[in-house]
């Protein structure tokens, strides 16, 4: 089921408050952040956001056309190396 | 020979079907363009008069369909490569997107099955 949309879309709190912060101040710091399923916001365009994948921070600059999807959708948490024996394991 | 949308040329089927040949029109699309022309869905294409295959022309004119709907979706696809979303990775690598298992199954997306033992050909996978 999708969330309701009385609540909109969800954001750490935390982020979104560093992010306006910043929006105020003008300034743009690398912000660190747990929260892969915060929601991008428009006031976030522009910042680099480093999102945690499970065991570094991935840095992620947020274009306009990253608007609407989240956090972790650009910081995958998988890193296929192939399978083993094949062909472009060796290559490696 | 009735031409709605450009290149279609559905005829000997009745109207309701014969307009699912068009790209982006289904049955209920069709149903939805046939009732609001006010052309009966059980008539054959090859008796529509002229008049009713204006109708419907122009009803389906207001529809995103063929050309135009498949440039949208390659659009909308470039744009999840481009950003680097999950989605758009799954998309490059020929996989399902939407989070289906890959152990098994998964051939619509990846293709006719290729034996590591058989030495069956590798299908070209498109990387950017």
């Amino acid at each position: 089921m999708s969330r309701s949309s009385k609540k909109g879309p969800y954001v750490e709190e935390r982020l979104m408050r560093r992010i306006q912060q910043m929006n105020e101040a003008g300034q743009k710091q690398m912000i660190k952040t747990w929260s892969r399923s915060s929601v991008i916001f428009p006031e976030m365009v522009g910042h680099t956001i480093a999102v945690h994948d499970g065991r570094k921070h991935v840095p992620v600059f947020i274009s306009e056309s990253m608007v609407g999807h989240k956090l972790g959708e650009f910081a995958p948490t998988r890193v296929f190396r192939g399978h083993a024996g094949s062909d472009r394991v060796r290559m490696r | 020979m009735a031409r709605i949308a450009g290149i279609n040329i559905p005829l000997n089927k009745r109207a309701e079907i014969g307009l699912t040949y068009i790209y982006g029109v289904g049955r209920s699309t069709a149903n939805r363009v046939l009732t609001d022309a006010g052309v009966g869905p059980d008539t054959y294409v090859k008796d529509l008069t002229e008049d009713e295959v204006r109708r419907l022309r122009e009803r389906v004119d207001d529809l995103l369909v063929e050309g135009d709907l498949r440039r949208e979706r390659s659009q909308n696809v470039k744009r999840l490569m481009e950003i680097g979303s999950y989605k758009g990775l799954r998309h490059r690598r020929g996989l399902p997107v939407n989070g289906q298992r890959t152990k098994t199954n998964a051939r619509t997306r990846k293709g006719p099955k290729r034996g590591s033992a058989a030495g069956g050909g590798k299908r070209k996978i498109r990387k950017h």
